[in-house]
C-alpha cells in the first residue's frame, strides 16, 4: 500500500458493470466457500499498546470460555453438518492451536480441508510490529501449519483483523496466493503489491456470523435466511461472484442456532448453480480464468 | 515502531491449555452420560433473583442490568423490584402447573430482605444457588482476594440462615470471575459453578469443583434485552436448541443439557408470560424431557 497517502492504492477501479463473466468450473456461476474460524484466544495475553485485548480484567470468563466452547464443544457439531452436506471448510486458523490443542486441527485436515493463517494466537496483535517482527509471525505460520498438517499455506486473515503498511507486500513476498482482508469486491482481484501476485479472495463481514449475532443481533433463523438470501442475489447475477460463509463455531455450533445453519447448507447443496469449494481452488480457477498459469507450473 | 520483544514470546504455547484451571475435554469423546428414566434433555431452568441497591457500585464493575440514570433512578429500581414481587411469582406458578423443579440463582439480599419469598421457593421445592450478597457484588481480579472471600462466605451464610439449606451451587454477578474466585468457591465448601459457558455437559476443575455450563447465549437477557428479539423468537430458539439436542443424544446415545436462563423482570412481564407458559407446555409435554435443577443434574452426572 502506499502509506500515509489518502488512497491506499491497494488495488484498481472496476465497475460492476461490463465486466467479463468468470467461468467457474463446470459453469457454475458462484463459488462457495466456508470458513471456519479456528482460533486460540489467551487468558492472559501481554497488552499491545494499539489495542485492548479483553474487556474485563483477565480472566474474562464469558469471553474466554465462550471461544473455548469451539474446541471443546462445537468444532465437531460446526464440521459433521459441513461435511454431511458436502462443504469443505478453509480454516482461518490460530496457528498456536496446533500446539494447544491438535485434535481440532487434525480434525480439519482430516475432512481435507485448507488452511491459512490467522496469526499466532487471535490475542495478538500486528499493530505497532516493526517488519521483522511481522516476517517473524508469518513465517512462524508457515512453519506451524506446515508440521502440523503438512500444508503449505495460501493465504492470511490478519490476526483480529490488525494489520501494519506491509503486510500485504510481506505475504505477497512469501508466496501467499490470496488476503481475505480486502472488501471492496463480489469477485477477486489482483492487489497491488511490491512482489509476487496476490489476489484478494471475498471474505465477508456482512454475513459473517459474528456480525449477523453480534452486529445485526440477527436471531438464528434470520441469519440462516440471510445467507439463503446472499446465495440467491449473487447465483442470479452474471459475472461469476465469490460467496463467503465466515464462521465460528462457538457461535454458529450453538444448540439453537445449527438446525437453521444446517437448511442454508442443504438449500445451497441442492442447487445447481453452486460451485462448492475451498480458497485455494477458488484462487487457481481465477487465474486459469485470467489466463494466468497456475502457481505450481511456475511463474 | 516496534513491539516488546516479549510480545512475540509464547511461553504458554503447548499442548492444552494456557493456565490449570480445568483439563482439555472434547464433548464427543466423552462417555455417554444417562440421565433417570432414561430421558434424552435435561431442560434445567435458573431464574436469577436479584436485589440491585439504587446506590450502584462500580467497584469492581457496574452489574448487568444495574442502575443509569442519575440518582435517584427510580425508574430501574423499581423496574428490577416487580421482577420480584410480580413476575417470580408468575413464574413459580408457571413452574408449578408442569410440574418443573428449577434452580434460582439468589442474592443473598432477597434472603435478608424478602425472607418469605425463600419460603415460598422452598416450600416448591425448587434449589437456591448462591449469587452473591446483591448486585453490588461483583467479583473480578481487581477485587481483594479477602473482600472476594467475604463476599462468598456471607452470601451462603445467609442464604443458608433465611433457607435452612446451605447452596450447593454458585452463580457470580455477570458469570465474572478472578483468578481466585474456583478456589474460594472450593474451599466455602460449594459443590458446583455455573459460569463457564465452555462447555454443555457439567465437567470437573482440578480444584475437584464442577462446573455446569448455563449458557450465556440462550438467555431471555441476551435474546430479549441485549438482542431486542421478540419472545416468540426466544420460545422458537428454545425448541430449536431441543430439536438438536435431542437428536444429538440420540445419534450418539447419550443424553444432553438444555439450560436457560431467564430474569424474572424480563421474561415475567405481562404480555410476554403467555407465550412462556406456552413454551414451558410444549416442553412439558415431550416426552424426553428431564426437568431439573442444577443439583439434580450434578448427582445424576457423578452417578454416571
Amino acid at each position: 500500500m502506499r502509506e500515509g497517502a489518502p488512497d491506499p492504492e491497494l488495488y484498481d477501479f472496476q465497475r460492476y458493470h461490463a465486466r467479463k463473466p468468470i467461468a467457474w468450473p463446470g459453469g457454475k456461476k458462484v463459488a462457495v466457500w466456508v470458513s471456519p474460524n479456528l482460533e486460540y484466544y489467551e487468558i492472559d495475553p501481554p497488552a499491545n499498546p494499539h489495542r485492548k485485548s479483553w474487556a474485563k480484567p483477565h480472566p474474562d470468563v464469558v469471553g474466554y470460555a465462550h471461544r473455548d466452547h469451539a474446541n471443546r464443544v462445537s468444532h465437531w457439531r460446526m464440521a459433521d453438518v459441513m461435511t454431511k452436506h458436502g462443504f469443505p471448510g478453509s480454516v482461518s486458523l490460530s496457528v498456536a492451536l496446533c500446539q494447544h490443542h491438535p485434535e481440532v486441527v487434525a480434525d480439519a485436515n482430516a475432512r481435507g480441508w485448507e488452511f491459512f493463517s490467522h496469526g499466532i494466537y487471535n490475542t495478538r496483535y500486528s499493530y505497532g510490529m516493526d517488519e521483522r517482527q511481522e516476517r517473524a509471525i508469518i513465517e512462524d505460520s508457515i512453519r506451524t501449519v506446515r508440521e502440523a498438517t503438512g500444508q503449505t499455506i495460501r493465504g492470511w486473515l490478519a490476526p483480529a483483523l490488525t494489520h501494519t503498511p506491509r503486510t500485504l507486500d510481506l505475504i505477497a513476498e512469501y508466496g501467499m496466493d490470496y488476503t481475505c482482508d480486502l472488501y471492496h469486491d463480489d469477485q477477486p482481484f489482483p492487489v497491488k503489491t511490491a512482489s509476487g501476485r496476490l489476489i484478494s479472495m471475498p471474505y465477508s463481514l456482512e454475513v459473517n456470523d459474528h456480525y449477523g449475532f453480534f452486529v445485526y443481533n440477527m436471531s438464528p433463523r434470520e441469519y440462516a435466511q440471510t445467507l439463503i438470501r446472499q446465495y440467491e442475489r449473487l447465483a442470479a447475477e452474471e459475472s461469476g461472484t465469490v460467496m463467503c460463509i465466515p464462521l465460528h463455531s462457538y457461535l454458529i455450533g450453538q444448540p439453537h442456532r445449527i438446525g437453521p445453519f444446517e437448511e442454508v447448507l442443504r438449500h445451497i447443496a441442492a442447487d445447481d448453480r453452486a460451485w462448492i469449494t475451498r480458497a485455494g481452488d477458488i484462487a487457481d480457477a481465477w487465474h486459469q480464468a485470467n489466463g494466468h498459469a497456475a502457481q505450481e507450473d511456475g511463474q | 515502531m516496534s513491539l516488546d520483544p516479549t510480545y512475540l514470546e509464547y511461553p504458554k504455547r503447548a499442548q492444552g491449555y494456557d493456565h490449570a484451571l480445568y483439563p482439555y475435554s472434547t464433548l464427543p469423546s466423552r462417555p455417554a452420560v444417562q440421565w433417570p428414566q432414561g430421558k434424552r434433555v435435561a431442560v434445567w431452568f435458573t431464574l436469577s433473583l436479584e436485589w440491585f441497591p439504587i446506590t450502584p457500585s462500580d467497584t469492581p464493575f457496574r452489574a448487568p442490568g444495574h442502575m443509569q440514570t442519575a440518582y435517584p433512578d427510580y425508574r430501574h429500581y423499581t423496574s428490577r423490584e416487580y421482577g420480584t414481587r410480580v413476575g417470580f411469582y408468575r413464574l413459580l406458578d408457571a413452574f408449578d402447573r408442569v410440574g418443573a423443579k428449577v434452580s434460582v440463582a439468589t442474592n443473598a439480599a432477597i434472603a435478608e430482605r424478602y425472607p418469605q419469598v425463600i419460603a415460598d421457593i422452598v416450600a416448591a421445592g425448587h434449589e437456591i444457588i448462591a449469587h452473591s450478597t446483591d448486585m453490588n457484588g461483583t467479583i473480578a481480579s481487581t477485587l481483594p482476594v479477602e473482600d472476594e472471600r467475604a463476599l462468598i462466605t456471607q452470601s451462603l451464610a445467609t442464604l443458608e440462615r433465611v433457607s435452612g439449606t446451605r447452596p450447593r451451587g454458585w452463580h457470580s454477578i455477570a458469570r465474572s470471575q478472578s483468578f481466585a474466585t474456583l478456589d474460594l468457591l472450593k474451599e466455602a465448601g460449594l459443590d458446583y459453578c455455573v459460569d463457564w459457558v465452555n462447555d454443555e455437559m457439567p465437567y470437573a476443575f482440578n480444584n475437584g469443583l464442577y462446573n455446569l455450563p448455563l449458557n450465556h447465549e440462550l438467555s431471555d437477557r441476551q435474546i430479549i434485552n441485549v438482542q431486542q428479539q421478540s419472545i416468540d423468537s426466544y420460545a422458537q430458539q428454545v425448541l430449536d436448541a431441543y430439536d438438536w439436542l435431542k437428536a444429538e443424544g440420540e445419534a450418539l446415545n447419550t443424553a444432553r443439557m438444555l439450560p436457560l436462563h431467564i430474569t424474572p423482570y424480563i421474561i415475567g412481564l405481562p404480555y410476554r408470560m403467555d407465550a412462556f407458559e406456552a413454551l414451558l407446555a410444549e416442553l412439558a409435554a415431550r416426552p424426553d424431557t428431564w426437568f431439573a435443577r442444577g443439583s439434580d443434574i450434578l448427582d445424576a452426572f457423578r452417578a454416571a
